[in-house]
This record gives C-alpha cells, structure tokens and sequence, in this order.
C-alpha cells in the first residue's frame, strides 16, 4: 500500500498532456475482454460508465435508486464553473486553478485542481453537444452568473435545476450504452463489499435490494462513485438515501481514507424546524447574487421577532446590520461558503438570530427586486412607474431567474419570499473529505478507483460553489477513462474473473453474516433513534466550530453508541425480501465508524482551515487560523480495525505554482 | 393533529395487496407528508408490524424517487409539488387520508406502496440521448447560438423528473406526457435534430410496447404534473412522430 501520489513531472500546465502522452493504452479489441464496476450513478459514476463503454469495456453500474437517473447529483442547484471567458472579465485555466486552490484554503493538490480547470471548457462543449439546455441570453449564447469567492462570472446554469439537467445528460449518454449492450445497469441493487484477489480490486458484493439475494459481480477493476458521507450528521442536504457504505468498506479492504473531517456547512439551507425533522433544503447559493444576508442590528429587535412582535420589513435600513458587507466589503454576500456559515454562526451565538429556535438570518431580496424593477422600468419606458409597478416589475425578473427555489422555499415554510425575507441557516452539505486517491484517482487498493465526491482531492478544506458539478463530470468523463486504461493495460490477457473462488466466498459469507447480525438481533431500539443520535453529537461537537475537549467526548460518545447499536438495533423483517429498514441499518453502521474517525482526525488536525474550525486556532478577528508549517498536508487514514486506532499517513502537499497566502476576503 | 391512514399493504409483487387502516395522533403542520409516514413507521415498528415501504430519496422534489397517490391524487392535494414537498397543514385534524401506490399496468407493484417505473428507463434507453460522444473532442458551446425562447422552452420540458404522475392520474394510464417532455426536449435543440426521425419512432414504440395506454387529451396528467410540465409536448411529440413517419 502507497501513499505516492504519482503527480507527473514537468511544468504544471503540461502535467495532464504530458501524462496522457505517456500512459499506456488497450487497444479497442481488448478492451472488449475486460470489465469494470462502476458503483453510483451521479454525475462522476454516470458520465464515467457512459465514457468508459463508449471506449469499450463492458461495464456494471450499480445505485441503490430505482433508476440511475435519481442519484443525488439530481439535486445540485445553482451551476457548474468552466473557464470560458466568454464575459471577458478576465478569466482563464490560471484564474479558476488559483480561485480553487485559495478557496480551499491550500489543502488540495496543485496538479490535481489544475487539471480540474484545464478540462472545465470542455465539459461545457461536451454537454451543450448533448442537449443539455443551459440558460441563453437574448442573443443565443450562453449565460453566466457569479458564485462564492470569485471575482468572475463563470458560472454556467439552467436555472435552479443545474445538477438535474447535468445528470440527465449524463443518464442519457449511459442510456445509449444500454440500448448497445455496453453497459448494464443493476438499479435497486447496493454494493456491500469489495472483493480482491491478489491484492486487486476484482469485484464486489452486492445485494438486491428488492429480493434481498446477495450476488457476486466480478470485474479487472472498480470504480467508487457513491457520493459523499454528510449523512454522518444526520439532518443535512444529502439525500435519505446518501451513504458512505460503498467508500466505508474499500476503506475496511485497505484503501486509505482522507481528511474525513473536512466536510462543507453551506450557508443557505432552510432552519430547523422541528424535532421531526428528515433532512434539509437547501437554497442555492446562487441566490447571494442578489439576496442580501442581515440580521437586526439590536438585541431587543432580535428578541421581538423572534417572539412575533415584530415582522422584519418593519425593521428600517438602519436597525440592519448587512454583517457579510460589513466584515468582507470586497467579496461581501459572496465570501466562500465556510466563511459565511461561521458568519451566521457568530451572530446567532450572540443572541441576533430570527427564528424560533434562534438559528436563522435573513436573505432578502427587496434591494434586488427594487434594483431589478428600476432597470426594467427603463427598458420599457415607464418613466412614471410607481414604486408598486417597480417591485411587480422586479419580482418578475426574479422569478424567471430563482422561480423555482422561491417556490421551494414558500411550500416548506409557508411564506411568501417576495414579500418578507427568506429565513436560512448553515447546514450540512458536502464532504470534502472521502476516499485517498493519486493523480489518476486510484486508491491505494490496485484497480480500485474512486471519483466526485468520494474522493477526496480537488477541493481541499473548503469547495466553493458550482465546483463539485465541474469535478464530478471531469473526474468522468476526462479523467478516469484515460487513467483507467494505463492499469488495466496490464490485464489483456487475464481473461474473466470467475466468482466461484474462495475470495468470493469468504467476502459474501461475511456480508452474510453482518446481515444475520443484524436481522437476529430484536434489540429495542429502531435504526433512526441510533442515526439521530449520532447525528446530534456530530453536529454539536464536529460542526461548524470544534475543540479538543469536544472531540474527544465525541469519540467516546460515538464508540458507545456504535457498540449500543450492535447490541439493541431492532431491524423488522427478513433478509430475503425488499426490507428498507435493514438498508439503513447496514448504511447507519458504517456511519458509526466513520463518525469516530471523522472526530480523531479532527482532534488530529491542531490548526484552522476552510470548513474545519478549531476554537483554540484563531486570529483576533475571529478568522480561521492555519499552520502551514506543521499542517500542510493529506491527512491518509488506514484502517486497522478499531477507527480510534488508524494509523495517519500524511501526503505533503507541495505548491510550486502560487504563493500561500492567509486567505482573505476582506 | 390526529388522523386516520388507510394505506395499501402488499407484501411483494406476487401477493395480493389489502387496505390497512392505522390511527396516528401528534401530527405537526410543518411536517412534510413523508415524515409524517417516518412517524407511523416507527410507531408499527415499536408494535412489531412491518413498516410500510415507500420510494423516496432527496426529499426536496427533484429525484422523482416519491410515487404516492393520495386521497386519489398523485402526489396529493397541492400543486406544483412532489409527496415529499407535501406538508400536513393541508390537512385538519380528524381527517382519514388514503395512501395508495401509482396505479398502472405498466407500473407493477413491487411492496406497498412501491413500484417498478423501469418502463420509464427502456423508454429512455430507446432513444432519449444525442448520439455523441463523450470524449469532449466536439465544438465550442457557444458556436451554435440557440433562440432563448426555444431553449427555455426545451429546458422547461427537461425539467420531468421522472416520477410517473402523469401515467397515474390518466384514465388510460398514458405516458404520453413523459415520453413526449423528453423527444421535445431535443426536437427543440439545433442538436437534436439530426435523429430527430429515428427517436421519435423508436421512443413511441417502446412506449407501446411497455403496455401504457393512449393519449385521448382529458389533461389530468398535466395538472398533476410537480413540474408542470405542458400538453403542449404532447402535441410537438405528435407532430414529430407524424412527420416522421411520412419520412419513415
């Protein structure tokens, strides 16, 4: 096992090329013999099946959903970055490469984001070729907008429903390699173990999810597209379904797992409401385009809306405090996201939050809606307009800009966004953090690859928006289906895996028994109560700001709960049918492992940055404080049985390209 | 609040399905419908019945996983929305709710209120993709300008996710809408004309084949759909498919 992180030699901007050049190809009759495991459909598993049938191979794709067009990439709002430069406001590859790696807060590796932006214009040519409908101007050209920590507009769309038409697309280029024979989907189906032989990846153990049967599948290599694990925290924006299972146990096999406790809060989701409560909405951050973020700049006007005395448009401008423009004037309501969650954060700790619960500031869209009537006013020569003609006038155009979010947002709360300001708090959105993986995505397992969100390596301690959909895609279609190709070159000959050999065996009788565990075990508690539990110390002492006496509590707190867990889960049902609570039960107790590991590697972890905030590592201001000189680098968790006792292996990262700064964005 | 749910139990797709009543009380208005049925599962759960199976996934009305009809609605009583959008202040207190799966042919029921929309995907394997590939080696996206009312038109036809509303609300059980949203989709893009003739006549047959009824244009399906999606595509798709067809 290895932690060589094999970046080509060269000049950066001629890494990937060079790479490309140098690797070994399969010629197309061999690819014909040799098959690969894809497991997850979103935006990296779909577009990397779709690429890599398309070059041949025969592929397996694997989703728990019933279809591969449901996974979780579908809920991805606001847009995809590409360095086009097609508003001529100075963009370029170097610009996205340096807004990535800052964003991050110089975590990420150099060679890998800068191949990210190289290949960000192509994915935009790939998917208009494919019909994906992105948002036009007036003139039929592509439109774009700004997101958090930039100072461009390279944000490609279509309108809130961005990650949705970039999956279809995705899905529909797999349905081409379906209607061929090339792939074949295995939907309703979860993938509960890795199978190696001789040190390889050879296949995988899965279960179907509608008759309960475990089946083995074999392939020369596999490829982990499952997404990331935010669901350790319980209520967050993933789907129900979002697991860490398939990632979990290549870690289990021996691939490394790295800096779990990076994990992305986003600013703009919907608050708590409840004590029933699922999950959460998000609510893209697109809308700080135009939504402005404020909470009363009073503690007795807090309070009163807070208890309903007073409604927030009766608030005048200058009882506001726009905090976000008062600490960061120069990126104001577009600082990056971890630094605008903190932001809220801060304010609601100190008693200036606006609902209920006190966990909420406002986004309000009044300036917008006033700024957007004027100019339409103008447009169509309505020099007289009244102040109610302007607002009908703006409320259109923000309608045909965020409709659908406005919309959202008005059916989970009950109000209207028009008139009164949204109501928003951070919540759990991405995970940074996730799989080890080199230059070419492989994890330290050989022939076992992981790609988007569950691996770990482009956007370092923070992602900024409209990023994750660029990955995904790249990771997909550019990247892997060149990458995969110098391994599997080796393995012309092998001819197909069988999958009655003992390897199978012993992996499919251990899922088995897990299974029976689980389903004997008529404890008192159900999968939930153990899941919001978790959940809970997650959020309170891993969140949005953590410090060692917490983490240590939660390690504790965590391995208690995991071993109460597997002595008082009550899972209903059999093994041998369609059971969705056993589903959870297997995913929940992964969760379990990995919530410890998440802590240990935060306690670990003695500095500041991006999404992962230690109290005792701060500047006077309140800002995140790094320490470069004993924290720069890939914190490579191995397993070893227990996830207290992993053992760290760090990857240095190195940057020779750009300068390390303090992040600012003042 | 307090309710009363006659929901459809059916063990597997073999079995005979039966309404089953259950009484559920401290209902909160914010609740979403789902979370609502989270509650009676945990509550039969604890009374060692086997909890009722649901799709679902992203709970925000996008993936299309939730399929419930609800008091003879799909999705239920609001518009615009999936079940999972739905919340429980559109009921009162002492209401009885009836929760059935989606009802068609070609939707069988796998358990409870479960089923299998695979027909969906054949539907889409039969054509519902632009012929290239995914190597990126293809034009510059803006070197073909695209009229924004036409792209914002197919975009708004992109927007079916895929939940079958539209199939359980017809009489006939037609996927009229569904299949149509996705042939408009491209029938509207420069890209998508090149096999405009083979998909149409390959999507349509499929569709047929997969047993969904025809269109006679009562309109449920439209008024049911979460992304209201319009008639108007069944209309395109039927002039795409005549044309097509005279082509051959």
């Amino acid at each position: 096992m290895s932690i060589t992180s094999n970046i080509p030699q060269g000049p950066l901007a001629e890494k990937w090329t060079k790479h490309k050049n140098d690797i070994n190809l399969v010629n197309p009759a061999n690819k014909r013999n040799i098959d690969v495991i894809v497991v997850g459909t979103g935006l990296a598993g779909g577009s990397a099946a779709a690429s890599l049938a398309e070059l041949g191979y025969n592929v397996k794709t694997f989703c728990y959903q019933d279809s591969p067009r449901r996974a979780h990439s579908i809920a991805a709002q606001g847009g995809i970055n590409a360095a086009k430069n097609y508003q001529g406001d100075g963009d370029s590859t170097y610009r996205l490469f340096y807004d990535t790696i800052k964003g991050g807060d110089y975590r990420s590796r150099e060679a890998n984001v800068h191949r990210l932006a190289e290949v960000s214009g192509n994915i935009i040519d790939q998917c208009v070729a494919q019909g994906v409908p992105f948002a036009r101007e007036y003139g039929g050209l592509l439109d774009n907008r700004s997101f958090g920590g930039v100072l461009v507009s390279r944000t490609f769309y279509a309108k809130g429903q961005t990650g949705q038409q970039l999956l279809l697309g995705a899905y529909a280029a797999m349905n081409r390699q379906i209607n061929r024979g090339k792939i074949k989907a295995f939907n309703r189906h979860e993938m509960l173990d890795l199978v190696l032989v001789e040190g390889k990846a050879r296949g995988i153990i899965a279960r179907n999810l509608v008759t309960g049967a475990l089946e083995r599948h074999s392939a020369h290599a596999v490829v982990i597209a499952s997404g990331g694990y935010g669901n350790v925290f319980f209520l967050s924006t993933n789907a129900m379904g979002s697991n860490v299972t398939a990632s979990w146990k290549i870690h289990k096999k021996g691939a490394y797992f790295a800096n779990p406790c990076y994990t992305q809060i986003h600013p703009t989701c919907i608050p708590v409401s409840g004590d029933h409560q699922s999950k959460l909405t998000l609510m893209s951050e697109s809308l700080r385009n135009d939504g402005r973020i404020w909470v009363p700049a009073k503690l007795e006007d807090a309070q009163a809306v807070r208890e309903g005395r007073l409604q927030p448009t009766a608030i005048a401008e200058e009882d506001r405090d726009y905090y976000l423009e008062r600490r960061y004037p120069s990126f104001g309501n577009l600082v990056p996201r971890d630094v605008a969650s903190r932001a809220a954060k801060e304010r609601c700790d100190a008693g200036y939050g606006v609902n209920k619960t006190g966990e909420a500031v406002y986004l309000d869209f009044d300036a917008a809606i006033m700024r957007y009537g004027r100019e339409q006013a103008v447009i169509q020569h309505m020099t007289q307009a009244s102040d109610a003609e302007v607002r009908a006038l703006g409320e259109k155009v923000v309608e045909s800009k965020y409709g659908n979010l406005f919309q959202m947002y008005e059916k989970i709360v009950d109000q209207n966004p028009y008139k009164t300001p949204m109501m928003i708090y951070p919540a759990v959105h991405y995970t940074m953090g996730g799989v080890w993986v080199d230059y070419n995505l492989m994890t330290s397992i050989p022939g076992c690859y992981a790609a988007g969100e569950a691996n770990f390596s482009d956007h370092g301690a923070n992602r900024l928006g409209a990023s994750a959909l660029m990955q995904g895609l790249a990771d997909g279609y550019f990247v892997l289906p060149y990458t995969i190709g110098n391994y599997l070159s080796d393995d012309i000959r092998t001819g197909p895996i069988a999958t009655d050999t003992a390897e199978f065996e012993a992996a499919e009788r251990s899922v088995q028994a897990t299974i029976d565990s689980l389903i004997n075990n008529k404890g008192s508690k159900t999968v939930d109560s153990f899941h919001r539990k978790l959940g809970k110390i997650m959020w309170n002492k891993c969140g949005m700001s953590r410090n060692e006496t917490e983490l240590k509590e939660a390690m504790a707190e965590i391995k208690a709960l995991r071993e109460e867990f597997w002595r008082d889960v009550n899972v209903p049902g059999t093994a041998h049918e369609l059971n969705q609570e056993l589903e959870k039960a297997m995913r929940v107790a992964d969760f379990l492992e990995l919530g410890e590991l998440f802590a240990k590697d935060a306690l670990e972890r003695n500095e500041s940055c991006g999404g992962h905030f230690r109290e005792e590592y701060q500047t006077p201001e309140g800002e995140a404080l790094r320490d470069d000189e004993h924290y720069m680098h890939v914190s490579a968790w191995e397993y070893q049985g227990e996830p207290a006792d992993a053992i760290l292996h760090k990857e240095p990262l190195v940057y020779d390209n750009i300068q390390v700064k303090t992040r600012s964005y003042k | 609040m307090k309710l009363t749910l006659k929901i459809w139990r059916q063990k597997n797709a073999q079995a005979k399905g039966r309404m089953e009543t259950y009484q559920i009380d401290q209902i909160d208005g914010d609740m979403s419908f789902l979370e609502m049925l989270d509650v009676l599962n945990n509550q039969l759960i604890s009374t060692g019945i086997d909890p009722v199976v649901f799709d679902h996934d992203c709970r925000e009305g996008i993936c299309g996983s939730c399929s419930l009809q609800i008091n003879g609605e799909p999705h239920g009583p609001d518009r615009f929305i999936t079940t999972c959008q739905l919340h429980m202040r559109k009921f009162s207190d002492g209401d009885t709710i009836v929760i059935e799966p989606f009802r068609a042919k070609a939707f069988p029921v796998v358990k409870d209120l479960m089923v299998d929309r695979s027909a969906f995907d054949r539907i889409q394997h039969a054509g519902g993709y632009i012929s290239v590939n995914t190597s990126g080696n293809t034009i510059d996206a803006n070197s073909i300008p695209i009229d924004k009312e036409d792209a914002d038109h197919a975009f708004n036809a992109a927007t079916c996710i895929g939940c079958g509303a539209c199939v359980a609300a017809c009489k006939n059980a037609s996927a009229m809408l569904f299949t149509s949203a996705k042939v408009s989709q491209f029938a509207l893009l420069p890209q998508g004309q090149v096999e405009a003739t083979r998909r149409v006549l390959n999507m349509v047959e499929q569709m047929d084949k997969e047993g969904f009824g025809n269109c006679t244009n009562t309109g449920a399906c439209e008024i049911e759909c979460p992304k209201g999606i319009s008639l108007e595509n069944i209309a395109r798709m039927n002039r795409e498919f005549l044309t097509a067809q005279i082509k051959g």
